[in-house]
């Protein structure tokens, strides 16, 4: 059963989001779902320029009140 | 009625919080009202900052280890008897060799772990100086080492974020003053598009890595490392050769933290500010245990356990919690063989290092020494 996991890295100066990503896909499982708060708006471009990278799936990247949402889906 | 304080996990901490309960309850001590026990794994405490100095022959094996006991107040109980099972429902927790401890109150501190064997061919293929054997084989390697391919390699995620820096930097020097330097090609790698988390922080290394002829390539996850033809390949696709390779392994929290079901990867789930494991108003979580998404660093450990000796003497005392953590880190940064700089946020202060000094250098030659205060409770 996939899981999905939520990251609130909001105002995280280190790592950041995209590190606390990379580390959370590792424990994932294929199909897993990561979504990943950001108050970081390169977040919103540079998650999604690393997932075409290496070949995991935006689900989806929302705003809101002050933060970015980023679902990423492990893919491999 | 007596109360038990648990501490799972003996490293700087568990230490601090053990030692820093000691000083402000020692008439509950004495009545016999409260007592504190300790769980670790090893009858020595190390000071793990100094493996950086060991493959440069900058501080001596001995100087990282120190008794743990004496470490630790003597009214502390101590067991080197690991945690094999957790239970938060009933609040106690098993031992690899059968005990069985009940608390009130729980702390959590069974740190990380790196974990090369995760990515295939790293183990065998590649040198790291997180741990005392690593550190012994890059020493010996770097003494051999007559000029070639480095690469330095990062992985997510990792405990003391500035040593990757600092290695290449040190690296610089070391190589320079072999007569080395010109005879090798240092290639940094980075998971993530910048020199380092810290935005401000990779600002600054980056003119610098240009300005000393380091290379570097950012947006390099290791998918893999080939030790018979000496490659190292990303998840990005790309594969770079190395005649030494060092490795920032990825890390894993303890294994009794998954093994109890209290967290993936052995990372608790940890409220921010009060630093309650999520679910729990008894349990603590303190340093690299918990999943808050901030360095994991000797720092990070240090001002947590400060937060929760004051939560927890005030919950024994008077029935209250008395304040949160703000996020605080501060780390040194050896810029060098003879300079350092050092950098500090919180949840709302953004990092802004200054510059590199031969003082601050001297200030973390100092700070190494003065480590065994702070895991006393004195600093």
């Amino acid at each position: 059963m996939a899981e999905r996991q939520k990251i609130d890295a909001r105002g995280a100066f280190c790592p950041g989001p995209l590190m606390e990503l990379i580390a959370a896909l590792k424990l994932a499982d294929i199909g897993d779902e990561v979504d990943v708060w950001s108050s970081d708006k390169g977040s919103a471009s540079d998650i999604p320029a690393w997932c075409a990278k290496v070949g995991h799936a935006v689900v989806e990247t929302s705003e809101h009140d002050g933060y970015w949402s980023v679902v990423v889906r492990k893919a491999k | 009625m007596s109360k038990t304080i648990l501490i799972v996990g003996g490293g700087l901490a568990g230490t601090i919080v053990a030692n820093g309960i000691c000083r402000q309850m020692g008439a509950e001590l004495r009545s016999g009202a409260l007592n504190i026990t300790m769980l670790g794994t090893s009858e020595t405490h190390m000071y793990q900052p100094g493996l950086l100095y060991i493959p440069f022959g900058r501080m001596r094996e001995a100087e990282l280890f120190r008794d743990q006991r004496k470490v630790l107040d003597k009214r502390v109980n101590f067991f080197v008897d690991p945690a094999k099972h957790i239970d938060v429902e009933k609040n106690q927790v098993s031992t690899e060799a059968g005990r069985t401890f009940k608390y009130d109150y729980l702390v959590l501190a069974t740190g990380s772990r790196i974990m090369p064997q995760t990515i295939p061919g790293m183990k065998e293929g590649g040198h790291w100086f997180y741990d005392l054997d690593g550190a012994r084989k890059l020493r010996t390697a770097l003494s051999e080492f007559q000029g070639g391919k480095i690469v330095i390699n990062v992985n997510a995620p990792h405990k003391c974020p500035v040593a990757p820096l600092e290695v290449a930097f040190m690296l610089h020097d070391y190589l320079k003053s072999k007569g080395l330097w010109d005879k090798t090609e240092l290639t940094y790698t980075y998971p993530i598009g910048r020199l380092h988390a810290l935005e401000p922080v990779a600002h600054w290394a980056k003119p610098e890595f240009e300005k000393l002829g380091i290379k570097y390539e950012t947006f390099f996850n290791t998918e893999s490392v080939d030790p018979e033809k000496k490659t190292i390949t990303s998840m990005e696709g790309s594969e770079l050769p190395y005649d030494l390779l060092i490795t920032i392994p990825p890390h894993q929290g303890a294994q009794v933290i998954d093994d109890s079901g209290l967290g993936k990867g052995g990372w608790v789930p940890t409220n921010t500010k009060t630093l309650h494991r999520e679910g729990s108003t008894n349990v603590f979580v303190v340093g690299d245990t918990t999943n808050i998404p901030i360095s994991k660093a000797g720092s990070t450990a240090h001002f947590e356990a400060d937060v929760t000796i004051d939560n927890l003497v005030s919950l024994c005392q008077e029935n209250t919690f008395a304040r949160e953590y703000d996020g605080k880190v501060f780390c040194f940064v050896e810029t060098g063989l003879g300079s350092g700089t050092y950098v500090w946020f919180n949840y709302t202060t953004p990092p802004n290092p200054g510059p590199p000094s031969q003082m601050i250098h001297w200030f973390k030659l100092a700070y190494n020494r003065l480590y065994w205060l702070s895991a006393r409770g004195l600093l």
